[in-house]
């Protein structure tokens, strides 16, 4: 097969590429009539942008990144099913950076603001910033997604290659194309000839490709059952290559060091003892903190740790109480959305019964497994940079603008992602190891954070909080209205990498809340936007993270105040506005056994939040053990229409949920003196072994609409656990993490 | 001052503070990459490695304290031989990112190396040191018995 090396010399640099959308399950958008980006040699035929053959084999192209979610395999799938080829026989890549990966008609009219004076790179960035906010949009009214558009396309560039190959089978057999038949990559002829797609992949490649309509769902042979991983094994022996893994000749290590008080400055240094320490080759001045070259990460790491800082002060208020403050008075100022606003919320009717409650989220650090990094090399008239990250393109503007490179000049090499969970959208690593590979010409370095300078130098899930108050008649909710306040991400993050100004209403901060599919009459959520400089970004499920805990335990406080059963109280209200969010609801009601009655000592929560199109319903059940409160069990049902791979969906499932349970029970970045005051895990924990519940996952296909499936299992599970603590000891979980108020196993 | 490793079996002499941490000869010395950094605080196992057959967090043992052979997941079997503990992680899917499964299958190793059936209390124990943020607990948990089954028969 062709190495990989092979193709990306011939490819690399072709046009741009986008990927969106954090860790959503195939946010991935493809243009048909762009430009192949593969550049076949003699004896070698790239089909279409994501079918390679040469004489060794058959490589297809899956050009998304590889976090964690299975997205290679899928892909792959997609394309073998209509190609024909077994995915144990054929090797999966990610591809270069290419403009056939991408979709330029859904970006032209995605931009706020499109600029004629603006700088091709801040254009580009807008360019992914407009697609993102389109395609959460998307995502939240359940309109067509990313997926759907590679589930056809991919299929599509699989048929045709089959087609094709089959065509240049007929002209070497004298056959007719419609008497031969294809199979595990080969074609195949009446008599029994068999012709590997490798032999006649030269002869496909000089004849028009042949269309074909795509095979029924009833046909799939890959598609809808599970797959094995393309990634397993190399996973599974410590050979898959993540970002920090890449390995080159005379590689030197680097460490750093960058303000803790988050986009202040460095006023100066004293370098002098680290200067004198063993294998420190260079120190690197970075303007906001310092680098050291060494012989190894560790040795750099000693070195950074021995320079004596002197750090200006924190652009925001410098303590976690002063921070909510801002964000509560926020909740007072105009708001910024109003994108639910059905009925009258000002006037309930006489006799209802009223509630209110208010809500808190935390800061959130990503603490992906892999800390941040990025390795790269810098020549004089080139740049090549090694990583895992979510937008290659995107990486490649800011690294040529840092070394002063027309962007042709760069190479970016994306590799696997020890986790991404939004993080790496951000291009701070691969920032900096730029500027410390320019301190040393001809050499590659590889920069690696430490676990606290990472935890320490997020873009943070924003703290929000949020009021809510409520209605109830004859057991009925009649009245929902909701006030959100957070830092908006969309917004920082247009400032933050393209000088955009904020506009338009942030649909990404009221996410979770005014979608959700309940039929309330009177209804409506607005958001606010809380002005302040803490870095924020995407973190798995974005808005959904914190307004899924709101509006789910506020539908809890809403069921107690009605005398309703939790479960039965919110099937009430889904079932005529929509079916597959009230399936799953009944399911994990089936699944968990639901009576609503709970024994002494057992607690249980539902929620259910509609987010990427797809609705997930949610049990968790906690248990006293001895004073001490154990997550038990969870039941988990979905519905993102087709299940394109259940085994990758039932992981994403579980390991979205896991993650959101992670967060509930432990999770808060907080401040102190302007720094973060989290650094490392033993302050920042997770669920363990020992304390994540046996879970059972239920995947149904009645929606009509192809959701997502990496962020939605996340947005579920705080407001879950909340109301199955609140079951267990009759004290409302309001504010996160819960491990405040709760006894929890730790 | 030269020190002389013994990993996967081949010898390594590196010339070394005694103080720089295995995991980082391993990783930036000796370029296997397979044994993880994840916290360098012993909080998270990713950088688990056996030394004499015993489960370690390779961030913690300084270079001139190893006091043994050493095994990483690159010595415990290849893509194409796959120790049992591996195959049975391949067999459940356990990865999603994959960046903590070195050290899981390490700890997870070294548990069924010193007891043949673990019960759940018995996994709890073992793993709880190791992290994963992807969630992939019940997998690692359903290939821990998997492979014991697999050990068992063999
Ligand atoms: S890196 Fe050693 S335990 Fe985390
Ligand atoms: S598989 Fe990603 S951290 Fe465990």
């Amino acid at each position: 097969m062709a190495s990989i090396g092979k193709i990306l010399r011939r490819s690399f640099l072709i046009g741009s590429t986008a990927i969106v959308g954090g860790v959503a399950f195939g946010a991935w958008y493809v243009s048909r009539p762009a430009a192949n980006p593969l550049r076949p040699g003699a004896g070698e035929a790239a089909l279409n942008p994501f079918v390679f053959i040469d004489a060794q084999g058959v490589t297809l192209i899956a050009p998304r990144a590889e976090m964690g979610q299975g997205v290679h395999t899928t892909w792959a799938a997609l394309i073998a099913e209509e190609l024909d080829v077994d995915l144990a026989d054929v090797r999966v890549i990610h591809g270069p950076p290419a403009q056939a990966y991408y979709n330029s008609a859904m970006i032209a009219d995605a931009l706020p603001n499109k600029g004629y004076d603006i700088s091709d790179f801040q254009h580009g960035i807008g360019e992914m910033l407009g697609v993102l906010g389109k395609v959460v949009g998307l995502q939240v009214t359940g309109g067509s997604t990313s997926m759907k558009d590679g589930f056809v396309r991919m299929r599509e560039a699989g048929a045709v290659a089959r087609e094709t190959l089959k065509q240049a089978a007929a002209d070497r057999l004298g056959l007719a194309r419609g008497d031969l038949r294809t199979q595990s990559g080969k074609v195949i002829a009446p008599d029994g000839t068999e012709l590997s797609y490798a032999a006649l992949a030269e002869a496909a490649a000089a004849i028009d490709p042949v269309d074909a309509p795509l095979r029924d769902a009833r046909e799939w042979r890959l598609l809808g059952k599970p797959q094995p991983r393309v990634d397993m094994t190399a996973k599974v022996t410590g050979t898959a290559t993540f970002g920090v893994d890449v390995r080159l000749p005379g590689m030197k290590f680097a460490a750093l060091r960058i303000n803790p008080r988050l986009g202040g400055a460095m006023s100066g240094y004293d370098d002098s003892a680290a200067r004198a320490m063993p294998g420190v080759e260079r120190i690197v001045d970075l303007g906001d903190g310092v680098a050291v070259i060494g012989r190894n990460t560790w040795l750099a790491q000693q070195a950074a740790d021995a320079i004596d800082i002197t750090w200006e002060k924190a652009p925001y208020p410098p303590e976690t109480e002063a921070i909510f403050e801002r964000i509560a008075a926020a909740l007072d100022d105009a708001p910024n959305s109003a994108l639910r606003d059905d009925g009258d919320v000002t006037s309930p009717p006489a006799g209802a019964t009223r509630i209110t409650a208010e809500y808190r989220a935390p800061y959130l650090a990503h603490a992906t497994m892999e800390p941040m990094n990025a390795t790269a090399r810098y020549t004089g008239d080139a740049l090549e940079v090694w990583c895992g990250n979510q937008g290659p393109t995107f990486q490649q503007a800011r690294c040529a603008d840092i070394a002063g490179l027309p962007k042709e000049a760069v190479t970016v090499h994306t590799t696997l992602m020890g986790g991404g969970f939004g993080r790496r959208l951000e291009l701070d690593y691969a920032s900096h190891a730029t500027r410390v590979a320019m301190a040393m010409p001809g050499v590659p370095v590889q920069l690696t954070w430490s676990r606290e300078e990472d935890m320490r130098h997020d873009f943070y899930r924003p703290g929000a909080m949020a009021r809510f108050s409520g209605a109830i008649v004859d057991g009925k909710a009649v009245m929902l209205d909701a006030r959100i306040a957070a830092q908006s991400a969309v917004f920082q993050a247009m400032d933050r990498v393209a000088g955009l100004p904020p506009a338009g209403p942030d649909k990404v901060l009221v996410e979770g809340a005014f979608n959700q599919p309940y039929a309330i009459p009177n209804y409506r959520v607005r958001g606010h936007v809380c002005d302040l400089k803490i870095p924020v970004g995407f973190w798995r499920s974005v808005g959904n993270s914190f307004n899924g805990f709101f509006h789910e335990t506020f539908m809890d406080e809403m069921a107690v105040a009605a005398g309703a059963d939790p479960l039965a109280f919110r099937l009430d209200l889904m079932r005529g506005e929509h079916a597959p969010s009230a399936g799953c609801l009944k399911a994990v009601a089936e699944m968990s056994g639901w009576t609503g009655k709970t024994p002494e000592g057992v607690g249980r929560g539902v929620a259910l939040t509609y987010s990427f199109g797809t609705p997930v319903a949610q049990v968790i059940e906690v248990a006293d053990e001895g004073g001490v409160i154990r997550i038990r069990r969870a039941w988990i049902a979905c519905d993102m229409g087709i299940a394109l791979d259940p085994a990758i969906i039932e992981a994403q499932m579980t390991g979205g949920m896991i993650y959101g349970l992670s967060a509930a029970c432990f999770g808060e970045i907080t401040f102190a003196d302007g720094a973060v005051e989290q650094g490392n895990f033993p302050d920042y924990d997770a669920l363990r072994m020992h304390s994540a519940p046996e879970t059972e996952v239920r995947i149904l296909q009645t929606n009509a609409h192809m959701g997502g499936a990496g962020e939605p299992g996340t947005p579920p599970s705080m407001p879950a656990l909340g109301n199955a603590l609140f079951d267990l000891t009759g004290q409302r979980a309001r504010s996160m993490p819960f491990a405040r108020q709760f006894n929890l196993l730790v | 001052m030269t020190t002389t490793l013994t990993i996967n079996g081949t010898d390594h002499a590196v010339d070394l503070p005694q103080e720089v941490p295995l995991l980082w000869v391993l990783r930036d010395e000796i370029g296997l990459t397979g044994t993880k950094f994840g916290c360098g605080v012993a909080a998270c196992g990713a950088c688990t490695v056996h030394i004499d057959g015993t489960a370690v967090r390779a961030c913690q043992v300084a270079l001139g304290d190893v006091w043994g052979p050493v095994t990483t997941i690159e010595g415990l079997g290849t893509p194409q031989a796959m120790n049992a503990v591996q195959r049975a992680w391949a067999a459940e899917q356990v990865a999603q990112c994959g960046y903590c499964q070195s050290g899981q299958i390490m700890q997870a190793a070294a548990l069924l190396a010193e007891n043949p059936d673990p019960d759940d209390s018995d996994i709890d124990d073992a793993m709880q040191g190791n992290l994963c943020r992807c969630g992939t607990y019940p997998r690692i948990r359903a290939a821990i018995k998997s492979a014991a089954r697999m050990m068992k028969e063999a």
